[in-house]
């Protein structure tokens, strides 16, 4: 690691201010810190630091989504051969999924890094890692059927219009990833929703269409059992579909502290209670759904682990990610039920949530500036 | 009975370097007086570099507040005057003579003297810094009466010395010292205590406070948490509060009408060889404690504790207000995808190393910054830390923006830097909290004071 350290060392002063490639500091510092974490010291405050930074969790967010990814690969082949009616061996069918989703992995980083890097240099601060999670969230968002013309049109529309013109990272108001993809549900719903596009290749005859689809138009028997939709053998998104392994994400994000127990869990008790909501008024036959059949169809399982999580977007104040959560859950299942529009309710309500949480806080804050300011009143008198 | 606080937010780090509970009495070569230990001072020199002085002579007062004098801790001469960037005097260093001589103050049992007594003996002494104050974490005013007096009788920072053995044996000290602080206030002294020490003898005795147990993590021991759990400051209150061995230089003040700045610190950290406590006159040089007795030369000299303390040179001097010296390796070196590996050896509040698996652990941490700066992402984080009833990212954030009357909404008068110091600990973005804190608080003194 010596040579490497030395030969960085020796190219670095090109990239400094005056050097010859001034104008690409920010792509070499970010490749510097990516190598090598930094020799800088403490200098001002407390001399000693948690080992934690932005990478690490950046890269823990990444490390949970895996699970779902690995398994997307595999369904997405599964699903295309399981409409064609056939049954190929085991790696047979991950190679399908691979050349079908690697391609849209690749697309979503190298445009939205660009983006990124081309923004970090003219802004002149070090590139932020929360990229690579929003990089690996688009892909598994997606139908395996998109074009990769819309995934690069989709991520730079996220990056520059969701995040970059309001500041950068840490000041976006929506969650980059579910931009990406309401823009293109909106701007190319063909591509977003039906029954053609969640199975790659898919054979007209085979149904193909989403339990959530099934359950919009009425035909629930066509769905599969609890445990095929828990465990993800069904068609969706490429990362939505597993339940089981999203939990498995879940669990690395809670037990490194990562992710918030607070939003995941009230999430949970906000669609669970709309589904028995419905179930008590049972006015048509998507109400009848069981409760807990609802958490594990569609994307309300990935988006409120993965999405409704993220800490820019979502609410700040530790009482009011309790709210942000259960509204999030709550309007998913209402959304999804009362609007067979848009069956993906968990994308809206968390879109929704996100412009609500700023007020969520605000309130939750001034709650705290008037009982301090009441407990100044009480002593006085 | 006093109350009792138990906090639940908060973290001990766990350090290697823990001070041996053995007492050494050293005799520094050289002594100073740091006016850049005492914030929002603005030194006006009383003597130049050659001049005698006595232990208890004014050396410097602060312009702002010229009744403030600052004395030295010994009796020798002036060798020097250090100056910083902009002409800032940062040491006035004083070679000592070897005979401790002593100026006389008023000998008297404070119980017999007025408020207006005991407060110029405290000026002339130099004494009267060790009294600060919240609103602004600064020397507190002499024309201020406060609401309560605050005097934490345990330190939860890392490896911090454990005040019941320094204060072992001076109980007499310790309760004329609160004799006199208490002609000071109309309201309480607040006398914290760990919960459950039984060598706190010096402290369970005294008489005439209200003494209140804290359990838990630091940042139990701070004087902010305490305030905030006891008896939080309002607008326009005042709050004082003094530090354990400068209570016990105070009563010894009025027992023997003489400065005797003696005090105990100890030298922690995990590059001592013999990590113990010594005594020795307060802004003595460090050089006699860490010659010969360090394992490794690369390190940072810390007068305080890892967290607030204050980065000094090997031969530097113990600052005013503090009790503890740390010596950490220094960590300016790189480490080849650092972020990416399991890091058994990692210490992180966040379980995202693999020490966690190994608990009970106790660490050697370098000063590295370990990342860079990024802008504030995650949420939720500081709160894990931050026991106060106060949202700290939020006020945080309106002293970034410079909203004076946003940061007094959201408690800008309860706090002073250290209790953000576990924030900055564990920030993922490396933000340098304390400092902001500071700016903060100077910005809005600079506009109420």
């Amino acid at each position: 690691m010596k040579a490497l350290r030395d030969f960085l060392d020796k190219i670095k002063p090109n990239f400094e201010k005056g050097g010859r490639f001034e104008k690409l500091h920010s792509v070499f510092d970010g490749f510097e810190t990516f190598l090598f974490v930094p020799n800088t010291v403490t200098k001002k405050g407390s001399h000693i630091r948690d080992a934690i930074d932005m990478k690490r969790t950046m890269a823990t967010v990444v490390l949970a989504m895996i699970p779902a990814l690995l398994f997307g690969i595999w369904n997405v082949g599964y699903q295309h051969f399981e409409a064609a009616g056939s049954n190929p061996e085991f790696w047979t069918i991950v190679g399908y999924g691979l050349i079908k989703v690697l391609p849209i992995v690749v697309v979503s980083y190298v445009t939205g890094l660009a983006i990124e890097f081309f923004f970090a240099q003219i802004r002149g601060h070090e590139i932020n890692e929360g990229f690579l999670v929003t990089g690996m969230l688009i892909p598994l968002v997606l139908p395996p059927t998109i074009p990769l013309w819309m995934v690069a049109l989709a991520t730079a529309f996220a990056v520059i219009i969701g995040k970059e013109v309001f500041g950068g990272t840490g000041m976006n108001i929506l969650n980059p990833a579910l931009t990406a993809r309401a823009f293109l549900f909106f701007a190319y719903p063909a591509f977003m929703s039906g029954d053609r596009v969640w199975i790659a290749e898919k054979a007209d005859t085979f149904s193909g269409a989403t339990p959530l689809a099934n359950a919009a138009n009425g035909e629930l028997a066509a769905n599969p059992d609890f445990f095929d939709m828990f465990f993800g053998f069904i068609p969706g998104s490429i990362g939505e579909t597993s339940t089981a392994l999203i939990i498995v994400g879940a669990i690395i994000l809670l037990f490194t502290g990562v992710g918030s127990w607070r939003i995941m869990l009230s999430a949970v008790a906000g669609g669970l209670i709309m589904g028995l909501l419905f179930n008590l008024w049972g006015a048509n036959e998507f109400m009848t759904i069981p409760a807990h059949h609802q958490l594990v169809m569609g994307g309300f399982a990935f988006g409120v682990v993965f999405m409704a999580t993220d800490p820019v977007s979502g609410s700040q104040t530790n009482k009011g990610k309790y709210i942000y959560g259960f509204l999030i859950g709550f309007l998913a299942i209402l959304i999804r039920v009362f609007n067979p529009a848009y069956p993906e309710g968990i994308m809206l309500a968390i879109l929704f949530m996100n412009v609500m949480a700023p007020l969520i806080d605000y309130y939750i804050i001034q709650a705290n500036i008037k009982h301090r300011a009441k407990r100044a009143k009480l002593k006085t008198t | 009975m006093g109350k009792v606080v138990k906090i639940n937010k908060g973290l001990d780090i766990p350090l290697k370097g823990k001070a041996e509970k053995t007492i050494t009495p050293v005799e520094a070569l050289t002594y100073a007086l740091k006016p850049t230990d005492f914030t929002g001072v603005f030194p006006k020199l009383l003597l130049k570099d050659g001049a005698k002085v006595k232990a208890g002579t004014a050396i410097f007062y602060d312009k702002y507040n010229d009744s403030v004098k600052f004395t030295s801790p010994v009796s020798g001469t002036i060798r020097a005057i250090n100056r910083g960037p902009k002409r800032v005097i940062e040491e006035i260093v004083i070679d000592p003579d070897g005979n401790q001589e002593y100026e006389t103050f008023e000998q008297a049992n404070p119980q017999d003297l007025d408020a207006a007594k005991i407060r110029e003996t405290l000026l002339e002494s130099g004494l009267w810094p060790a009294i600060r104050r919240r609103p602004f974490d600064v020397i507190a005013r002499p024309e201020d009466e406060p609401k309560a007096i605050f005097i934490s009788a345990l330190d939860t920072h890392p490896l911090a010395p454990d005040l019941s053995f320094i204060a072992h044996g001076k109980g007499k000290e310790f309760q004329r010292g609160l004799d006199a602080l208490s002609k000071l206030t109309n309201g309480k002294i607040h006398l914290n205590i760990k919960a459950k020490d039984k060598n706190s003898g010096v402290f369970t005795n005294a008489k005439g406070v209200q003494i209140n147990e804290v359990h838990g993590p630091h940042p139990a021991g701070n004087v902010g948490t305490q305030i905030n759990k006891i008896d939080p400051i309002n607008k326009e209150d005042i709050v004082w509060h003094v530090n354990v061995q400068d209570v016990i230089t105070i009563g010894n003040l009025f027992l023997t009408g003489k400065y005797d700045a003696t005090k105990i610190v100890a030298l922690t950290g995990s590059e001592v060889k013999k990590p113990q406590y010594y005594k020795l006159i307060n802004g003595a040089s460090i050089e006699p404690l860490v010659k010969n007795n360090l394992i490794n030369d690369h390190v940072r000299y810390i007068s305080g504790n890892v967290l607030t303390g204050s980065k000094i040179y090997d031969k530097g001097y113990i600052g005013y207000y503090d009790h503890q010296i740390s010596v950490i390796p220094e960590g300016d070196h790189y480490e080849f995808v650092g972020w990416a590996a399991p890091g058994f050896n990692k210490f992180s509040i966040s379980k995202t190393y693999f020490s966690w698996l190994r608990p009970g652990k106790k660490y050697r941490i370098d000063t590295n910054l370990k990342g860079g700066p990024r802008a504030m992402v995650m949420t939720g984080y500081y709160e894990k830390v931050f026991p106060l009833d106060i949202f700290p990212m939020q006020l945080i954030k309106s002293i970034m923006i410079e909203d004076i009357e946003e940061m007094e909404k959201l408690g800008i008068y309860e706090i002073a830097p250290e209790d953000f110091a576990l924030c900055e600990f564990i920030d993922t973005s490396k933000t340098e909290i304390q400092s902001i804190v500071r700016e903060g608080l100077e910005s809005a003194r600079k506009e109420l004071m």
